[in-house]
């Protein structure tokens, strides 16, 4: 599945909701529902706010399924992050005037269970995320 | 119920003496915040108002934009020498509120009425002990 949104503040949500009617077949809990809408909101909220800041871009977001597993990779062409490390340090906001948590990334490593993050300056931005449906009820049966 | 901004959806606050509630009815994300940190502040600074209290009752998510926004409003109260609390919080935003640590800065009541309460008696005490 490939979305491809325009990066303003009103797609957050249309983003997740179909992000989250994508993995439904999964037949996924409540609580992994929210956790890859958290997810995605976060990755989508970046490249709107840093990624683009106040300009215009496309966003892409790719999703598949293989097994139980959904991996969603999130893509901007925007302003690229410099130093990874450091933005994805808990806390660490290059926006503080914008009352922006510096929790993104820190979400997106909690509630999906792999993270990676490919950046250029100046190119753009990807969030790659893996998440495993499925858990509870396998631990359920055992 | 008071319109705000041509996008905005329509949002509900309540004066209950010096504690000002705020009702969120829409998804907590960042376009929700832009239009709520403007709405809040504007009441916080219209007088009168000690502690703020935000109702979750109607927000089914929330991502850590919203932390931001109750963090900030929580800033601007404290210099007012008030508080800041939450109600009727969900699970899904209780996972959020929880490991983004801001329990250890806000309260946590199950309704605007023990809220209410709540602060405004833990203020008296304040002001007693000091």
């Amino acid at each position: 599945m490939k979305l491809i949104i325009e990066s303003i503040s009103e797609n957050e949500s249309f983003a997740r909701t179909v992000v989250a009617a994508y993995i439904t077949r999964l037949d996924p809990t409540l609580e992994e529902l929210a956790d890859v809408k958290t997810a995605v909101s976060e990755a989508v909220t970046n490249s709107i706010i840093h990624g683009y800041n106040k300009t215009r871009g496309e966003i892409e977001i790719e999703c598949s399924i293989s097994g139980r597993e959904v991996d969603i990779k999130v893509t901007d062409r925007g302003v690229g992050i410099e130093d990874i490390e450091k933005a994805m340090e808990p806390l660490y906001t290059t926006k503080p005037e914008w009352e922006r948590s510096g929790m993104g990334f820190a979400f997106m490593e909690a509630f999906m269970d792999k993270l990676e993050v490919v950046s250029e300056v100046g190119k753009g931005t990807c969030v790659s995320m893996k998440k495993w449906i499925g858990k509870e009820q396998e631990g359920n049966i055992l | 119920m008071k319109k705000e901004g041509k996008n905005s959806q329509p949002r509900l606050y309540e004066l209950r003496g010096n504690c000002l509630v705020i009702y969120i009815t829409q998804d907590l994300d960042h376009h929700a915040v832009v239009g709520l940190r403007e709405y809040s502040d504007r009441l916080i600074e219209s007088g009168n108002i000690k502690h703020i209290i935000f109702d979750f009752a109607h927000v089914d998510f929330m991502d850590s934009s919203g932390i931001g926004l109750i963090m900030g409003r929580y800033k601007k109260v404290m210099f007012l020498g008030g508080k800041a609390a939450v109600t009727n919080v969900g699970e899904v935003v209780n996972r959020i509120f929880g490991l983004s640590g801001l329990y250890q800065i806000i309260e946590k009541y199950d309704t605007v009425d023990e809220a209410v309460e709540g602060l405004q008696k833990k203020h008296r005490e304040g002001v007693k002990q000091s």
